[in-house]
Formats: C-alpha cells, sequence, structure tokens
C-alpha cells in the first residue's frame, strides 16, 4: 500500500438522495482487490483533520482511477463535507488500498449480503465477477428501505441480484415488505460458499444470525460492520 | 500540509487525551469485528496460558473471577479513528495470570487468542506492567457479547484491535507472529500516538 497520496476528484455523481459516488484520480495508482477500502483524510487550514474510510465500488479498469460511493450522515463531519462542498477538480488526500479480509479474489462461489449502504464493497465484488466473466460465481442480496435507496439502480439488477424491501416495496413486488429472511436467503445458498455480509451493526448481526439459520457455517461468513463514525 | 479547500471541520477544542486522528465517539461505542459474534456459555468458557511457560495454566470462569480485582479508568483508541474517554473496565490484571503460568526468561511475545479463531499479536512487555487486563465488566456493567463478552482482553494504550474480544487465552512466544489483522495489513504494535495504523507505519 502506498502512503498518503493527494488524488483530483474527476467526478461526482449522485446514486440515491442521499449517496454519492467520488471518482478520484489518483498519482500513484496499485490495483485493489473487492472489498477493499481507502481512507480518506481532510485537513483544515490549522491543520486540523478528520479522516474516515470508504470501500472502493469500482474495480480497476485500465485507468488509475477509484470510485468511493459515500453517504451523507446527518451531522457526519466528513461526509458532509463530501456531498456539500467537494466538486471535480478539488483535491483529495487518500491512502490505500487497505484491507486482506474482506476482500473476494473472483475465484470461488460467494453470496454477498448487503444493507443499505453496505452494499458499496460488494458491488465491487459483483463488477470485478462480471467483468471477469464470471458472474455465475455471485448471489447478491441487498436490502433496502424503499425502491429509491437501492444504490447502482440501473446496473446492481440483473439474475445475480435479488433486492428485499424492508419499508416499501415496488407495487408488483409479491414479497411485500420485511426484515431479510431466512425464505429470502434459504434459495440463494449453495453450500460451500464464502459469504460476504455489509452493513450497520444490527443488520449484520440480523443478517449472519439468519444465515446460521438456514445452514451456513459462522466459519464461512465475513462481516464489515459500517460503524457510524460520520 | 495539504490545507483540503473548503474544510474548517467541526470539532474544534481537540481533547488533548485524543492521539492523531482519532475523534471523540462519545456516547457510541462502535462495534467492529470481521466475523459473526459469537454466543459463548460462561459454563463451558475457558482462559489458558500456554507456550514459553513454567506452568500452562487453564481458569474456567468462576476460577477467573475468583482472582483479584483490578480497575482500568481510562481511554480507548480504535484504528478506525473512533476514541472513547473516561471508560471502566473490570477484571483481572495480565501480571496476576502470568504470575500463575511463569514465562520463561526466552519468552518475548504473545500471540492473544479468540474463542473465534480471531488472534492478534502483542510483545510481551506491553501484557506486563500493569498495561493488560482480562475484563468482564464496562462502565459497571457485564461485558455484552458485541464488545467481546463474557471476557476479552484489554490492551488500552495500544489499538483496539489488540484487545481481543472473546479471549480465549495467550500463547508466549520466543519471537513475533503476526495476528489475524496483522497479516491483513495493520501494524503489529499499534502505538496510537505513534499512528501506528498500517505495515510500514
Amino acid at each position: 500500500m502506498a502512503g498518503w497520496q493527494t488524488a483530483t476528484v474527476v467526478s461526482v455523481r449522485a446514486e440515491t438522495a442521499s449517496a454519492r459516488t467520488f471518482r478520484l484520480r489518483l498519482p500513484e495508482f496499485e490495483p485493489h482487490l473487492p472489498g477493499q477500502h481507502y481512507v480518506l483524510r481532510l485537513t483544515a487550514p490549522d491543520g486540523y483533520r478528520a479522516s474516515r474510510s470508504y470501500s472502493v465500488a469500482s474495480v480497476p479498469d485500465g485507468s488509475p482511477e477509484i470510485e468511493l460511493t459515500v453517504e451523507r450522515l446527518p451531522g457526519g463531519e466528513v461526509s458532509e463535507f463530501l456531498h456539500d462542498v467537494v466538486v471535480p477538480g478539488d483535491e483529495l488526500e487518500v491512502r490505500g488500498p487497505i484491507g486482506g479480509w474482506f476482500v473476494w479474489r473472483v475465484d470461488r462461489p460467494a453470496l454477498l449480503v448487503g444493507g443499505g449502504s453496505g452494499v458499496v464493497p460488494l458491488m465491487a465484488m459483483l463488477r470485478a465477477a462480471r467483468s471477469a466473466g464470471k458472474a455465475d460465481l455471485v448471489r447478491l442480496v441487498v436490502s433496502v428501505r424503499t425502491p429509491e435507496d437501492l444504490y447502482y439502480r440501473d446496473e446492481i439488477t440483473g439474475p445475480q441480484t435479488t433486492v428485499v424491501h424492508t419499508r416499501v416495496a415496488p407495487p408488483d413486488e409479491a414479497r411485500g415488505v420485511d426484515r431479510l429472511t431466512t425464505a429470502d436467503l434459504a434459495p440463494l445458498v449453495r453450500g460451500g460458499e464464502d459469504v460476504f455480509v455489509c452493513g450497520s451493526p444490527g443488520f449484520c448481526d440480523a443478517a449472519t444470525d439468519r444465515l446460521t439459520e438456514v445452514g451456513v457455517p459462522e466459519r464461512a461468513i465475513r462481516v464489515e460492520r459500517f460503524g457510524p463514525s460520520g | 500540509m495539504a490545507v483540503t479547500r473548503g474544510f474548517v471541520g467541526k470539532r474544534r477544542t481537540r481533547d488533548p487525551r485524543l492521539p492523531p486522528g482519532q475523534y471523540d465517539a462519545r456516547d457510541e461505542w462502535p462495534v467492529l469485528h470481521a466475523e459473526a459474534t459469537p454466543r459463548l456459555d460462561t459454563a463451558r468458557w475457558t482462559f489458558t496460558i500456554s507456550g514459553l511457560v513454567e506452568q500452562e495454566t487453564t481458569w474456567t470462569w468462576d476460577e477467573l473471577r475468583a482472582l483479584p480485582r483490578s480497575r482500568y479508568e481510562g481511554d480507548i483508541h480504535c484504528v478506525t479513528t473512533w476514541s472513547k474517554l473516561g471508560m471502566t473496565f473490570e477484571g483481572v490484571s495480565v501480571d496476576t495470570l502470568l504470575d500463575a503460568a511463569r514465562p520463561l526468561p526466552s519468552a518475548t511475545h504473545v500471540l492473544a487468542t479468540s474463542h473465534t479463531g480471531y488472534t492478534t499479536n502483542l510483545p510481551l512487555a506491553d501484557v506486563t506492567g500493569g498495561k493488560a487486563w482480562v475484563v468482564w465488566e464496562a462502565q459497571g456493567h457485564p461485558l455484552t457479547v458485541e464488545h467481546g463478552g463474557p471476557a476479552r482482553l484489554l490492551v488500552p494504550h495500544l489499538y483496539f484491535w489488540k484487545s481481543a474480544k472473546w479471549v480465549s487465552g495467550l500463547r508466549l512466544l520466543d519471537h513475533d507472529e503476526p495476528g489475524f489483522w496483522e497479516r491483513n495489513g495493520y501494524h503489529d504494535r499499534g502505538d496510537p500516538w505513534l499512528e501506528q495504523r498500517y505495515q510500514g507505519d
């Protein structure tokens, strides 16, 4: 992993009302594995600093660029700044890629279980699988409150993806609204796959409980808990 | 120093107890671990000191809690940049446990192990001399399972991944053997005041 470097914001786009993807160009790009993250550091004129970790949503595409999707948390010192102030051309200090545990190497069958913004590192895994022509290795289930809360709406859908809604479902959705259930998960479990769970601590604990109830061994489950760290 | 255009920051008064790059999590105690949260039965829970010791020693839950109690009052620092100030933990000093097992002179490091299979490595000097505990109470209440209950290691002068949740023992070694996060890019020692976050820091 390289040290701190100054990235340039290439583009900013909205994923939902509260989530934006920041595309950054890196002077020292190092290819990352799906699931890895970067630390982003902001520095005030008086030297005050704030840093947060963000998962990479993109996969290496031959360009020295990465995409970080950031949810705007009310009162979040870093996420509010990124949403409200940062525009293309701005420079941001980053460090990465980081992480050797919550990564998938596009080699083994994987079940990906995401809640809300927890879909970000899983999207990198889905994108990696698709771009390698190995989409069949991946099954993704993502839990969102409403259809409007789904990140990467146009791209994420497909035969690999199941979307479940907890508050509001589309009118043609037979499942209705519910927390993630064993009935959602059971048909997706093949046996022997690696399982990646990402979301809030509450979502992760509930999801791992449901997964073990449908027979997934605890040892097969890797968890990334997104903290409320702003 | 590269100033970020337009960034002022919110937390203007910086508590001197906060190491560089850390923020005060105040009322929140974020939960971060990489495995499923285990359910451990204290009736079968054990803690073992093994490896380079004169007397490998195992304590049951009741035996551990019958040892002289020791308390830590102070701060904890997670590598993900939150700190919690003025925490209280209660348990037993690792010194008390090592006194029973009697480390051999050749022992220089420990590998802390968890009932989940998690491991983390520390120099022996970082868990002796009143710097480390096995704790089962936090803020006056039993340690909850999300925070490593029934008992976790507490090494508060290092980043908190060193304070192994659901701790099952310490293995004394004559060399440093990277643990779970250390094999995955994190620093072997993890001193928050030196910002030893990642390998190479």
